[in-house]
């Protein structure tokens, strides 16, 4: 097919599918409208157990399967990526060079780091209080760490980022899960039942198995992030094209 | 105009399409294939929307004084961004791996099979 067939083509099926799009837009309840039946139920149930967070409450206590099927998700991608991203027979492994980093860049690095690591951490912590949780701290955490890269050097980003310890921890977050999961069903109720007492509104240990939940979903992101991103400057710095002989 | 958020939400999404279709380049199309899914998270937070409605978190916020978003559709989202992240992700290490099997991301100069 030729480029100009393939527009041809593409124009037909997008115009329908615009025209369909537009005629469903007009079927949607409208927006900022009163009527959200789910949502208030939701609010409900949330308020009921203690979690301050009906997001978190949503994620980690009332559907929490779906979060188990989630985490699946991240936890085969980042097994899919390792797999990709292998060193293959042709390749080997460069030693990096290490190279001079402007000062104020890495002054600022080195400043930002810990108060970075900390606002993820905080985030995490705070998942079932306020807006956030365990993949959005995840997230700030293992970025946090890749702050070294630029403050210092990839060799020193390798010191503290042994890549094997994230990988088991990335699996160990992921079975801690489902431990916890299993441990709702062994409690009487059912897997993933929130059967830990609620505890005190707006407070930390508030929400039942909510923050214990939201803490292994932390770790499982904060792990699966830096085995993601350790892969790609790994093929970028170390691995290379020949056998190096 | 009330129907305007979803509206975006369609052209967003088609914008993405057009441009998975006419790419080039394959780090390009996965560009667009996050700006697919970026429609996705357009349309469920206008679907979830109250009029004065706030973020549905009661840490300093006292129960019924204020009509809250649906937070519904704030946890699909949620899980529409991780779930679009590790696509990007492993979609990504495959145009890496592409691109040093066949010395190339046009996707129109991957045509032919190679054993």
């Amino acid at each position: 097919m030729t480029r100009r067939v393939r527009l041809i083509v593409l124009a037909v099926g997008g115009t329908g599918l615009a025209a369909l799009l537009v005629a469903a837009c007009f079927c949607l309840p409208g927006f900022g409208g009163d009527r959200h039946p789910y949502g208030d139920r939701v609010v409900r149930a949330s308020l009921a157990r203690h979690t301050a967070n009906t997001i978190a409450s949503v994620n980690f206590d009332q559907r929490s399967f779906d979060t188990l099927g989630e985490m699946s998700i991240l936890f085969a991608s980042v097994l899919g990526t390792v797999v990709l991203l292998r060193q293959t027979r042709d390749e080997h492994r460069a030693e990096p060079e290490p190279e001079e980093v402007a000062l104020p860049v890495r002054r600022y690095a080195l400043v930002v780091l810990p108060v970075a690591v900390l606002t993820g951490l905080y985030v995490i912590a705070h998942g079932q209080l306020s807006p956030g949780g365990g993949f959005q701290g995840g997230v700030v955490v293992a970025t946090a760490l890749h702050l070294l890269y630029l403050g210092a050097d990839y060799r020193a980003l390798e010191r503290i980022r042994p890549v094997g310890t994230y990988e088991a921890g990335d699996a160990l977050a992921a079975s801690a899960y489902l431990v916890l999961g299993l441990a709702g069903a062994v409690a009487g109720t059912a897997v993933l039942a929130n059967f830990l007492p609620y505890g005190t509104f707006n407070t930390l240990s508030s929400g039942g198995t909510v923050p214990l939940l939201n803490a292994a979903i932390g770790m499982e992101g904060a792990c699966a992030v830096v085995v993601l991103l350790a892969r790609f400057p790994d093929q970028a710095v170390e691995i290379e094209k020949g056998d190096g002989r | 105009m009330s129907v305007l958020p979803y509206l975006v939400a369609a052209w967003v999404f088609l914008v993405g399409c057009y441009g998975l279709a006419t790419s080039r380049n394959l780090i390009h199309a996965v560009g667009c294939l996050a700006v697919c899914q970026s429609a996705t998270y357009v349309l469920l937070l206008a679907v979830g929307y109250r009029d004065g409605g706030t973020a549905p978190v009661f840490s300093d916020l006292k129960p019924g004084s204020r009509p809250v978003v649906d937070p519904v559709v704030q946890a699909l989202a949620l899980t529409d961004v991780v779930v679009g992240a590790t696509v990007t992700a492993v979609l990504l290490a495959l145009v890496l791996q592409i691109s040093k099997r066949h010395g190339t991301v046009d996707p129109d100069e991957l045509s032919e099979l190679r054993g």
